[in-house]
């Protein structure tokens, strides 16, 4: 580990892992903006994300690209990089960092969960672990997002009447509840928020299944009704939502496990689809990595700080600069 | 209990009030023995306090990491909803219906509550779990008021929610005579009204701004607004009751008054401590309540009386539908009846514009009233909060200006933000602790000092965060008072926040002993 700071810096060869600020080498694990930044000199990621950054921020938003297929070896020094599948989004990665025998990963965000939208996460053995921790307290326990997403569908059912608004992050879950809507055999035009139309064009071009969608229009307001409407949750407490005929607001998020935050957040039908690792996956990817070593960043630490220690395992928090606990995607 | 938790699960959910009312009738179609199990629930009646927040920490302290289960709650910030995510949960759990299931629950004995009802628990789903653990723990806060499911009940059978309002302090768990009323089986449920205890009738806040322009300030007289217990009295030749606001037997708490009041009538008034009808605050009166027996001592010490408001029977006779006025001519007639120590009238303010209410308001005995009730003079007595007969005015509060110190999570909706603020005031050269707010901001205040708090958090005590000292808040308070138990000497009634002062500078704020004498504190 002490190779690497708390900032996720290599300084001996100049390297970060997703900074925040412009830098001259930056490893991005994946397309969410709070680790996929405007401005550096260099990236190194997979296709997908490289492809993902630009659709966001535009051909020139760094100097120089390099893709990297999964488990392809990128050296720099005695350095050697890989990334392999992190199950997160379309191009999440985790980065394998390898030092003189020592091996280090870093998992960025991921989920251990089937998803059809990405490549799914791979178990990578190592000696130093820097896992995410969003969801890191037992509370959060992800049911089957086949079940959730049949909420949404009984609920349209039922209120034929209503159009259904559903917040989703514009990439990756957005695209997600687009897929599994498909597989429970929702066949319908799916509608979307402006924001979401070239992510989800992208992914269509990437061949996942996200069936037919159209951006949303102004037409009329009953055309709306009984339809499904996909938008950031930025736009649920907009003046945009007014447009539709008695929206029932849904959230396809890991928060809303808890009632509460779903209340206050005015979500009426809470979707329990996460992106991101539950408590029982973090703690089975720490036993199956073998790490001796585990850091903790993004999130709930504490609880999995605490867990790590009673078994014996050496484990402190990373708090990363620029990531508050809750606003990440 | 599937259908019931999930409609509570939706209740919560909904924000708008007819989308409530639609689900609570979806569930009321039927009326059965489940259903009044749910009603006795939603209004509170059941009095089926099962089993302590304290004991049920310790069950699931026997399922889950007790470290785990502290991080857990300090984020969820809501017993029973960290205990019904975290709990484990048999996969082969049986559903039962919701009476069924409450009836074995009773059933269970103290000395099995540990094995038997973590049985229980296991067996359920987690959004059954948690309305297992809010109806067994009494209080289910959903954000569903009584009216609400009256509402709603009357709405869905045909009748008016005025008539389930006037029997509904006289019917009783399981509602039969209610369930056959409504479905038309039988007449109203006959109730003897002069045992029983009447909904209140109760004052809107008044908005200064749009009230005052829109009412014409003769059709209103007002009232002090003091600050005791309101408090309704039942007098009639063989006994004497007195209730509170909720419709509680305060009785015997208060024996003076029930045994020195005599007459035939119902009385709504405000139940203050001091002598010779001299309020003395409600830091005395808190000396009286809470108590369910008072010593000879502690009657001397600090004697009870009754401001009365207003009257509501008067020998058999229904005033209720008189106008305020009316009423007003029995209730002096009650009082002379009782010229006691205990019973006294609520003084009358005749006004003709509103400008000359404002000095009433603000200026009349300082500490001891609360500001001005302003109600329609030919209003009737109505239950509930209706809408433009009886409105309130506070007088404006008292202010200093304090800082920020510790920060925790709030409990309930804002159990995300850092919500509950500690602040204090110089004593030397280190900060002393005054009070704790956790209203009054703005949402968008809220956010500010919730980003403050995690970006400048100096130490951490299990969930408080100490933070920098550089925020000031101007916080709003009703009364201070002197206090043995606080460090500072010092306790607040009713602070909350009332802006954030970014134009002060922390070494301007009064140190403890300026703000003692100030707030006149020996
Ligand atoms: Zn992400």
């Amino acid at each position: 580990m002490d190779f690497i700071n708390h900032q996720l810096f290599i300084k001996d060869i100049n390297v970060h892992i997703d900074p925040i600020l412009p830098k001259k080498t930056a490893i991005i694990t994946h397309g969410h903006a709070d680790h996929a930044r405007f401005g550096h000199d260099h990236v190194i990621a997979t296709r997908q994300t490289i492809d993902i950054m630009k659709i966001r921020y535009g051909d020139k938003c760094a100097k120089k690209f390099t893709p990297l297929r999964y488990g392809q070896k990128y050296s720099i020094k005695n350095y050697d990089f890989t990334l392999h599948p992190a199950g997160h989004i379309l191009g999440s990665a985790q980065v394998l960092i390898e030092k003189n025998n020592h091996r280090l990963v870093i998992t960025g965000d991921y989920k251990v969960g089937k998803d059809e939208t990405c490549k799914n996460f791979k178990l990578v053995k190592c000696d130093t672990l820097i896992t995410e921790a969003t969801f890191g307290l037992p509370i959060f326990q992800h049911p089957d997002p086949k079940d959730e997403i049949q909420k949404l569908i009984r609920s349209i059912k039922i209120n034929k009447n209503n159009c259904h608004i559903v917040g989703a992050y514009a990439l990756g879950k957005a695209q997600r509840v687009m897929n599994l809507l498909r597989q429970q055999k929702y066949n319908e035009t799916i509608y979307i928020h402006g924001s979401l139309e070239k992510l989800c064009q992208y992914y269509s071009k990437e061949k996942i299944n996200i069936g037919k969608f159209e951006k949303v229009s102004s037409k009329d307001k009953s055309f709306y009704e009984g339809k499904i409407i996909i938008a950031p949750p930025s736009a649920l407490k907009d003046r945009w939502s007014r447009r539709f005929p008695n929206p029932i607001i849904c959230m396809a998020s890991g928060w809303m496990t808890v009632k509460q935050r779903a209340k206050q957040q005015g979500i009426e039908l809470p979707l329990v689809i996460s992106d991101h690792s539950d408590w029982n996956e973090l703690l089975d990817t720490i036993k199956k990595s073998k790490a001796k070593n585990i850091l903790i960043t993004h999130g709930q630490e504490d609880a999995l700080v605490y867990y790590c220690k009673k078994q014996n395992l050496v484990s402190k928090p990373l708090s990363i600069q620029g990531r508050g606990d809750e606003e990440i995607e | 209990m599937k259908k019931f938790s999930s409609l509570l699960h939706n209740l919560i959910l909904t924000p708008s009030r007819n989308t409530k009312i639609k689900l609570l009738q979806d569930y009321f179609k039927t009326l059965d023995i489940n259903r009044a199990y749910a009603l006795a629930i939603l209004s509170d009646q059941l009095s089926f306090q099962f089993i302590k927040a304290s004991k049920l920490r310790e069950l699931v302290y026997g399922q889950v990491d007790q470290h785990l289960f502290d991080y857990s709650y300090d984020y969820v910030g809501d017993l029973a909803e960290t205990i019904s995510l975290i709990w484990p949960t048999n996969k082969e759990g049986k559903s039962q219906n919701l009476s069924t299931l409450i009836e074995n629950i009773k059933k269970i004995k103290k000395s099995e509550i540990n094995t038997e009802f973590s049985k229980v628990l296991s067996e359920l789903s987690n959004n059954e779990r948690w309305t297992l653990i809010k109806i067994c723990t009494g209080g289910l806060r959903i954000g569903v008021s009584e009216r609400l499911v009256k509402t709603a009940l009357a709405d869905l059978y045909n009748k008016s929610v005025n008539e389930i309002e006037e029997i509904w302090h006289g019917l009783e768990f399981p509602y039969e005579n209610l369930f056959q009323w409504l479905k038309n089986e039988t007449s109203k449920p006959k109730i003897d009204f002069k045992k029983l205890f009447h909904p209140m009738m109760l004052a809107n806040p008044i908005d200064e701004e749009k009230d005052f322009k829109r009412l014409d300030a003769n059709e209103f007289q007002a009232e002090y607004k003091w600050d005791g217990i309101r408090v309704q009295l039942m007098v009639s030749s063989n006994s004497v009751s007195l209730y509170s606001r909720t419709g509680d037997n305060i009785s015997s708490a208060f024996p003076e008054i029930i045994e020195t009041t005599k007459g035939d009538a119902v009385i709504d008034g405000e139940l203050l401590v001091g002598g010779n009808f001299k309020p003395s605050g409600f830091n005395d009166l808190q000396q009286r309540l809470n108590r369910k027996k008072a010593s000879k001592d502690l009657q001397k010490k600090f004697p009870v009386f009754i401001r009365a408001y207003d009257i509501l029977f008067y020998k058999g006779k229904d005033l209720r539908k008189l106008s305020l006025v009316e009423r007003r001519k029995y209730l002096e007639k009650f009082q002379k009846e009782n010229t006691t120590n205990q019973i006294d009238l609520s003084t009358i303010i005749n006004f003709s514009t509103w400008e000359e209410l404002t000095k009433y308001k603000n200026n009349f005995y300082d500490d001891l009233n609360e500001g001005v009730m302003i109600k329609l003079k030919n209003s009737e007595y109505l239950p509930g909060r209706k809408k433009g007969y009886w409105y309130k005015w506070k007088k404006n509060p008292k202010l200093v200006d304090a800082i920020l110190m510790y920060a925790q999570r709030g409990h309930g909706k804002r159990s995300s933000y850092y919500s509950d603020f500690t602040f204090g005031v110089w004593k030397e050269n280190e900060l002393v602790p005054i009070g704790k707010a956790y209203s009054g901001y703005t949402d968008k205040e809220l956010l500010v000092l919730d980003k403050f708090i995690r970006n400048n958090t100096t130490n951490k005590f299990g969930p408080v965060r100490e933070v920098k000292k550089e925020i000031i808040l101007e916080v709003a308070f009703d009364d201070v008072f002197p206090s043995t138990r606080h460090k500072s000497g010092v306790a607040m009634r009713f602070p909350r926040i009332h802006r954030i002062r970014w134009d002060k500078p922390i070494n301007e704020v009064l140190s403890i002993k300026e703000f003692k004498k100030e707030f006149k504190i020996d």
